[in-house]
């Protein structure tokens, strides 16, 4: 009986996960990649509305210094049927706050299998691979996978430029400037 | 070449989708499983319901029904589990089946210019001629991959000269 070769997994080192939902469907993302978990009301009370044709997941942006964060929305992204999300993860090293229906659990997963290559559009954009939970398969999703360079490009053009801000403005956004938590760390 | 050597017979594995029967190199097949819980989680890919867990492995389960015979099946007995090629690489798939899969031995009639790329011959066994599946050209797989559709570092990202070098010929 013929066998393929084994697989590449990822390495048997454990890394800490976050299980969170977006409508009835489970998803995995690493909590290290995790910088900040907030409302969503409370990050899109200081968020302008924004309108970037063709990126229709993104309709709110906040600016946090010079830096500007757009709101994806899990669902649309996904193309799940569900509200929009009441949790949103900031992650680390992108633009995108994700915008989540709730937290699972966390928990450790000692095996990332690759995507089958049998899966071959945009959901290897959106998986690093599969994890096997309790004898569930839930997909493991990557940061940077939810907006593209191009999505950025077109939502760039679309924010309005920055006005000047008031003393009183400057001094909420320094307030409202992420702490670089490690989540995995914290909640440890 | 000899006559006896194009005489030589083969394995093959029937299957059968509904009334129809096919066959796949007994080779390109590992066992026949009852059907177990399938996982879907969104993705774009079209044929592919999701995935089985099989001795640890997480295999996906393409269903090949609506291709070949242009219905998708109502219901599955077994799936077949087969070896898919990608290239260099080979992987587990699951084909959903209707019933009882059948091991013979015939001689396989090499797939014409004319046939479809999911033809890979044809034999004749009980009266009947059957389709030799190619699963290569029947499953989706990364050489369907427009550019792009591949981030940085993952399997099967490659340049585009790369794609089309795992593409079948």
């Amino acid at each position: 009986m013929p066998s393929p070769a084994p697989m590449k997994s990822g390495s048997l080192r454990a890394e800490q996960i976050i299980l969170f939902r977006i409508g009835e469907q489970i998803f995995a993302l690493s909590s290290s990649s995790v910088q900040e978990v907030r409302g969503a009301d409370s990050l899109s009370g200081g968020a302008s509305e924004i309108a970037a044709p063709g990126v229709h997941k993104v309709r709110q942006f906040v600016r946090r210094g010079p830096n500007t964060l757009f709101l994806v929305s899990g669902a649309r992204h996904f193309g799940l049927p569900a509200p929009e999300g009441i949790l949103a993860f900031v992650l680390r090293d992108t633009r995108t706050a994700l915008l989540v229906d709730s937290i699972e659990r966390m928990t450790t997963m000692t095996r990332l299998q690759a995507l089958p290559l049998s899966f071959c559009h945009e959901e290897r954009r959106w998986y690093r691979g599969l994890t096997a939970l309790d004898q569930t398969v839930v997909p493991v999703v990557r940061p940077e996978g939810f907006l593209s360079d191009e999505e950025l490009m077109m939502l760039d053009r679309a924010v309005p430029p920055p006005e000047a801000p008031s003393e009183e403005t400057a001094s909420e956004l320094e307030a409202e400037a992420p702490t670089d938590t490690n989540l995995g760390t914290e909640l440890n | 070449m000899t006559v006896s050597t194009e005489l030589e017979l083969k394995s093959f594995v029937l299957l059968r989708l509904g009334e129809r029967r096919f066959a796949v190199a007994a080779d390109d097949t590992a066992e026949l499983v009852s059907p177990s819980r399938v996982f879907s989680f969104p993705h774009g890919t079209p044929g592919i319901e999701g995935v089985i867990l099989r001795r640890g492995r997480i295999v996906p389960v393409c269903d090949v029904a609506e291709k070949l015979i242009g219905t998708r099946l109502t219901e599955r007995r077994f799936y077949l589990i087969a070896l898919r090629r990608y290239g260099q690489r080979t992987e587990w798939v699951a084909i959903p089946v209707t019933g009882e899969c059948e091991l013979i031995n015939a001689e396989l009639t090499a797939a014409s210019a004319s046939d479809e790329s999911h033809v890979a011959g044809w034999l004749s066994h009980a009266g009947d001629v059957i389709e030799v599946l190619n699963l290569d050209g029947l499953t989706p797989g990364l050489e369907d991959l427009s550019v792009g559709c591949v981030a940085p570092g993952q399997p099967g990202a490659q340049t585009h000269r790369g794609s089309e070098a795992e593409a079948r010929p």
